[in-house]
């Protein structure tokens, strides 16, 4: 069985068919890529998958449980985590607070340790603190750690993004568009960072990208999606030279 | 001097009964960006929550009923009837939220707006319903004593209400800033599709929000009835808007605000109507509190276009 698996899922917005019949089999410690033109339901997908939107049709099962109805804290309880694709930071926080507030559901200190300084709270927020450092030091914006969020570059918060989503410790990793609007120097770094939260937890990664080098280079199976459906699947190789994927992406060549 | 000293005092206990109701309006808004309009409603059930509950307090301690000693001090019939009335208002608070708000997640702001007037109507004349018109006389918990300091007569009941609203503000704050469910609050105000991904139900949140809100209500209510010991089915109406106004002067969203905001609608009040004939206290106070609006629109502690839960 594997870790993640979707079975059938088909989601109607209104008259729209936004996904259908869309199959995924996610292994542990598998990274999993999914492209396609803009608009296909790519970010659809990712919701559905955490409990966001609920699918119209179909099954979601993580680690053997049906989390099909679960709401989306639940589903992140069993560990399942995801970045965005238009940035989603809390204005107000710094760097180091979101990522200490992605841990705030395993703090145990309660109505005494808000008010006082318990020994409890002191170890729990130390804890805490020191697991947020390590992973801003993975990601590389630990010296930026009591900045506000909006205040870094924007490549960076990006990576703060991926902090925070590593911080409640998922099993599965959605990352939907990670090098959205970086440039190429930016997209290189969050490639060897990937790799590294990959090597270093060896979570299984699903996720969605424009920029096919990247995909090319991280994924082990990609899916193509166009208008809902998958229309391709297979390796990196098989992706690129299939004439489906292209047609999708450049359009047909007209016949003469 | 004493003249002044006299009318600060009677301000600040004014001022205290705006303070706590404002935080509810405030931190509601902060966390779920909508303004609870019942909310000056559930300041007038949770007084009379503490009123039926210091009564049957009265009647239980008084006969020794189920066991209970009697001759207990009025001290704690009173610190027992804040602690029951505010959990007992927390729960009205929360089902307004769970039965009026939540099916409006996703509505439009206004929807909100209307259904908050009327539940707010719902509760007036609900409790006309059940309790009828006649006005009820809330008990005495505690005897007045008359202290005179510097030629001022500070009364021990002013003391109590000042100093309980204080610590009650004081306790919500931190508990806000520092508590788990404080920053997911927080959280939820900043950007509350990624706090469920967090693992923190937003339901939960939404309602221990109302909650905390309608507690410190409660506590309004019982302090009122201290004070001003009649109570009538109406009397949140006209508290809730100034406390409204407390709220906006405050800056949206701020807790500190919203309480520094109410103390000073008390002081404007009573001032005003020191000076000037009481029948143009309303005019006048109001008219102040629209100058500062015209310069400063975000309150003291709010920023523009923004409506956060701050600190």
């Amino acid at each position: 069985m594997a870790l993640l698996e979707v079975h059938n899922m088909t989601h109607w917005f209104g008259g729209l068919r936004a996904v259908h019949n869309f199959n995924l089999t996610l292994e542990a410690g598998q990274i999993r890529g999914l492209i396609g033109p803009n608009g296909a339901g790519k970010t659809t997908i990712f919701n559905l998958i955490t409990g966001i939107y609920h699918p119209t049709e179909g099954r979601v099962v993580l680690d053997g449980e049906d989390i099909t109805a679960l709401s989306p804290n639940q589903i992140a309880d069993r560990g399942m985590s995801r970045t965005f694709q238009n940035l989603r930071l809390w204005r107000y926080l710094t760097v180091l607070e979101h990522v200490k507030m992605a841990r705030y559901s395993k703090l145990t200190y309660g109505l005494v340790g808000a008010f006082f300084d318990t020994p409890k709270r002191e170890a729990e927020e130390k804890a805490s603190t020191e697991m947020a450092m390590e992973l801003l030091e993975l990601v590389g914006v630990a010296h930026w750690a009591d900045q506000l969020v909006t205040s870094l570059p924007y490549g960076a918060q990006r990576r703060v993004e991926l902090a925070r989503a590593l911080a409640t410790e998922p099993k599965v990793l959605l990352l939907d568009e990670p090098t959205a609007g970086m440039n190429p120097e930016e997209l290189i770094q969050m490639m060897e960072i990937i790799r590294k939260v990959h090597s270093q937890f060896g979570m299984a990664i699903f996720l969605i990208e424009h920029r096919m080098k990247f995909v090319m280079e991280l994924c082990e199976i990609i899916q193509t999606l166009n208008f809902g459906e998958v229309i391709a699947e297979g390796t990196p190789d098989e992706i690129r030279n299939n004439p489906v994927v292209i047609e999708a992406y450049l359009g047909k060549e007209v016949e003469t | 001097m004493e003249f002044f000293l006299q009318n600060l005092v009677n301000a600040l206990q004014w001022g205290s009964f705006y303070s706590l109701i404002a935080i509810g309006y405030s931190m509601v808004y902060g966390v779920l960006l909508l303004f609870n309009f019942a909310h000056g409603d559930i300041f007038m059930v949770g007084a009379y929550i503490g009123f039926f509950v210091s009564t049957a307090l009265l009647a239980v301690f008084g006969t020794g009923a189920f066991g209970l000693p009697t001759g207990v001090s009025l001290a704690v019939v009173l610190v027992l009837t804040l602690i029951i009335s505010m959990l007992l208002n927390s729960i009205v608070g929360m089902l307004v939220e769970r039965i009026g708000y939540r099916p409006l997640r996703d509505a439009p702001r206004a929807s909100a707006a209307i259904t908050g007037l009327m539940i707010g109507i719902i509760l007036e004349t609900g409790n006309l319903i059940l309790l009828g018109p006649q006005r009820r006389l809330f008990p005495e918990l505690i005897p007045t004593q008359t202290i005179e300091l510097a030629g001022v007569s500070i009364t021990n009941k002013k003391m109590l209400i000042v100093g309980v609203s204080l610590l009650l503000t004081l306790a919500l704050h931190q508990y806000v800033r520092r508590s788990k469910w404080g920053m997911a609050m927080r959280a939820m105000a900043y950007d509350y599709v990624v706090v469920p991904l967090m693992g923190i139900p937003t339901n939960a949140v939404a309602l221990l929000t109302f909650g905390l809100g309608s507690a410190l209500a409660a506590a309004a209510g019982i302090l009122y009835g201290t004070a001003y010991p009649v109570l009538d089915p109406n009397m949140g109406i006209l508290f809730g808007w100034k406390a409204f106004v407390a709220a906006i002067l405050g800056g949206r969203g701020s807790i500190l605000g919203a309480g520094l905001a109410g103390f000073l609608l008390g002081f404007i009040e009573i001032f005003v109507a020191t000076i000037f004939p009481s029948t143009m206290r309303n005019l006048i106070a109001f008219g102040i509190i629209l100058v500062i609006l015209t310069f400063r629109p975000h309150g003291f502690f709010g920023e523009p276009h923004s409506a956060r839960l701050r600190l």
